[in-house]
């Protein structure tokens, strides 16, 4: 890693004071997970930038023309090639920099996708990417779903959720599938940096994103962010939801440099004290999209999710330790 | 007029697709993007070994496939460099998503084309399927007689596209393997003759959201939001402005036709329509790329023998050269429209429908066939071409077409 241009204590007040450059006026829904993470995020930049983004809600909600919410440079192509884009624009910087063609001494260079462009229609792309090693950091914003075109189910949505391709009917109770492990197979590419994180726990995210940053070469940062109107949850819950995926260790947040894990903090906490771990109930029982899995005939679903959050969890344990 | 500053002339034996990476090199490209597929493939393998042995300041992306290739040509291009990729085939298909945003971001890339049929059943060999599937994409289009001509054309097509006025993206095609793997003598520019002609990428100047004017690409200095969300208030005056762009392109080829004249002693026709024998015509043919070699001297052998046979080869294909065409078809009896390609269930191929539509305006028009040939590499020789002729003396003869669509060639 290089030393930071910048100071980053990203303390609340700092944070407060940095101007946004992802900027309010943009269309998301009210409580939109990921329009607070592309707003934090942008505050852990360090200096010249330029953003790429796939096709997804918060695409389109931050550049509707003649407006946008982007202070910085920005560029959309299409669904699946974000990372082939960031590849792209980190290759004319690097050429028209030896031609001295560019004054900056460093550009840094960020691609943003949701889980339908990072585990499905992107995964291809990006694994090219991280494999030609551009210096790049990839964030992934997982919404669990297709939510731009209505709510569909992706690579990235969980074993038992609604969604309207995988409905809850009376034949099949939702999505039957598993999550993606995604950071698995990002983390099999051997990159230097690979980090989760959640926008409750904001200054680990914050630090993540700049950590990405300060690597030469490609990072991986995925973001779980809440998504009210795919989850059929409380708009002023977003947050709060955000909290539970980590205490209930549905989505444990974790680094790895050069391979080695570590568990973040607010994770940290459930190795240390298992006890205090709370049930996945706690964080499926008022999603609407996980309604159908509390009737009777369905309790053995809600059986599979707690076994297979353990046995992940257990995992991530070991994968720790091993580190 | 030969070589200029009293240099010798210099050649290098090169087949189609060395001449093109040469060109490329010469035009001292900022970033390649490419992805190999037969018979494009020579082309990556030469430039990088340009890149390997340190000829070039090029940044080389070998990406996982053509989408990634273009894409990150596209996206290199809009951060303000000078951009080239190549492909073909499969590989332009599974472009194809890309190429429309590439036109629509303005990006002026620069695409060597392989010409090659599209599956299935797989075929390696050469025909127009896979860039005539690309005609409404947005891209301009340049169709080469030879390796010559691909050099000539690479170099020209960056001078092109770049241009403020147009800012679009260019296919350069040239026949898969008859022109790729053929090896020709190429009369080749000095390095600082083409650096000088090609020039530094000069960038459009747009009004960015905050009311500054600045040059059209991604800069920390002058952030500007490129790709966005455009609904039915703005997307149509978008597209009418690609459209502008196409015109002043038909006018900038021409002018770098002429241009690079001056610089090489070469020019292709106007740049946009190149003729044969053409003028004092009665009956003619219209066609792409490497066939019209062929049909000179075919047509050498008839005017031998008293038959007033003429060739127009459509160089430029997008932005079509409709009044070209009307100037220089209109005196004939007969006209047979060649297509390497076919556009099924149409009426005949994309270059005759393109062309019958365009002379139909003119107050009296020849008799207009289509030919149907070469698909999958099948061999366009004399003899078989001497056919379409020989029917297109019948058709002037009797001022009747029997039928319009013909296959050459074909095993029926």
């Amino acid at each position: 890693m290089t030393t930071t241009t910048q100071d980053w204590k990203f303390t609340a007040k700092d944070v407060a004071l940095k101007p946004d450059l992802f900027l309010s006026g943009h269309r998301a829904c009210a409580g939109c997970g990921p329009a607070t993470v592309l707003r934090m995020i942008m505050k852990a930049t360090r200096g010249p930038t330029i953003v790429t983004q796939a096709t997804g809600c918060m695409e389109i909600v931050g550049s509707i023309y003649p407006y946008t919410s982007w202070g910085l440079p920005w560029l959309h192509t299409a669904f699946e090639n974000a990372a082939a884009n960031a590849s792209g624009i980190e290759a004319a910087i690097k050429a028209m920099r030896k031609k001295g063609k560019i004054k900056q001494e460093h550009i840094d260079v960020i691609a943003i996708a949701g889980d339908g462009g990072t585990y499905d229609i992107g995964l291809q792309a990006l694994s090219g990417a991280i494999e030609r090693g551009h210096d790049f950091l990839f964030v992934l914003y997982d919404n669990e779903g297709y939510m731009n075109t209505g709510i569909q189910r992706s690579g990235g949505t969980p074993t038992g959720a609604s969604t309207t391709t995988t409905p809850a009917g009376t034949a099949i109770p939702g999505k039957l599938e598993k999550k993606k492990p995604i950071t698995e197979i990002i983390m099999a590419h051997e990159l230097e940096y690979v980090a989760t994180a959640t926008p409750y726990y904001w200054k680990d995210m914050l630090t993540k994103v700049r950590k990405g940053l300060e690597v030469e070469g490609p990072a991986f940062l995925h973001i779980f962010a809440p998504c009210p109107r795919g989850w059929r949850t409380d708009p002023s819950k977003t947050m709060a939801y955000s909290k539970l995926s980590v205490e209930t260790c549905v989505f444990p947040i974790w680094e790895a440099t050069n391979g080695k894990r570590a568990l973040s903090t607010p994770s940290k906490m459930y190795s240390l004290a298992p006890e205090k771990k709370k049930p996945v109930t706690d964080y499926l029982k008022d999603q609407g999209r996980f309604r159908h899995l509390f009737k009777p005939e369905n309790k053995h679903i809600i059986d599979q999710i707690q076994q297979v959050t353990d046995e992940r969890w257990q995992k991530l344990l070991k994968q720790c330790e091993q580190a | 007029m030969a070589q200029q500053q009293g240099k010798p002339e210099k050649f290098l034996a090169f087949n189609g697709d060395e001449a093109v990476a040469f060109a490329a090199k010469q035009s001292d490209v900022d970033v390649v993007a490419a992805y190999p597929i037969t018979p494009q493939t020579i082309i990556v393998e030469k430039f990088s070994e340009y890149v390997a042995n340190g000829e070039v300041q090029t940044e080389f992306v070998c990406t996982e496939s053509e989408h990634s290739a273009i894409s990150a040509s596209l996206s290199a291009s809009t951060t303000g460099a000078r951009t080239f990729t190549a492909s073909a085939s499969a590989g332009l298909a599974l472009m194809h998503e890309i190429l429309f945003v590439t036109s629509g971001s303005r990006a002026p890339v620069v695409m060597a084309v392989a010409n090659r049929a599209l599956s299935s059943p797989i075929n390696i060999h050469g025909d127009h399927s896979d860039s005539m599937a690309e005609r409404d994409s947005g891209w301009l289009h340049i169709y080469v007689e030879n390796a010559q001509e691909a050099y000539d054309s690479i170099i020209q097509a960056f001078k092109i596209a770049e241009d403020p006025d147009v800012s679009l993206p260019i296919i350069v095609g040239l026949d898969g393997f008859t022109i790729s793997h053929t090896l020709e003598n190429v009369n080749i520019l000095p390095d600082e003759v083409v650096k000088q002609f090609v020039g530094e990428r000069v960038l459009p100047m747009v009004m960015n959201h905050e009311g500054k004017t600045v040059p059209f690409k991604l800069d920390p200095d002058n952030p500007m939001t490129m790709g966005p969300n455009v609904s039915s208030t703005y997307y149509f005056e978008f597209k009418r402005q690609q459209e502008e762009a196409m015109k002043n392109a038909l006018k900038k080829i021409q002018e770098v036709n002429a241009n690079y004249a001056k610089l090489s002693g070469r020019s292709y026709g106007d740049g946009l329509v190149d003729t044969y024998k053409l003028d004092d015509a009665e009956i003619a043919v219209v066609v792409v790329g490497s066939t019209a070699g062929t049909l000179k001297v075919l047509i050498d052998e008839l005017r031998n023998e008293g038959i007033k046979a003429g060739l127009l080869r459509l160089r430029t294909f997008r932005p079509f050269p409709a009044e070209q065409l009307q100037n220089a078809l209109k005196h004939l009896k007969a006209l047979a429209v060649m297509d390497k390609s076919m556009s099924f269930g149409g009426l005949g191929g994309p270059v005759f429908a393109e062309v019958r539509n365009a002379l139909f305006d003119l107050k009296q028009h020849p008799l207009i066939i289509n030919y149907i040939f070469g698909l999958g590499g099948r061999d366009s020789n004399p003899l078989g071409l001497r056919k379409v002729f020989e029917n297109l003396q019948q058709v002037a003869k009797s001022g009747q077409i029997e039928d319009i669509v013909h296959y050459l060639g074909l095993k029926e």
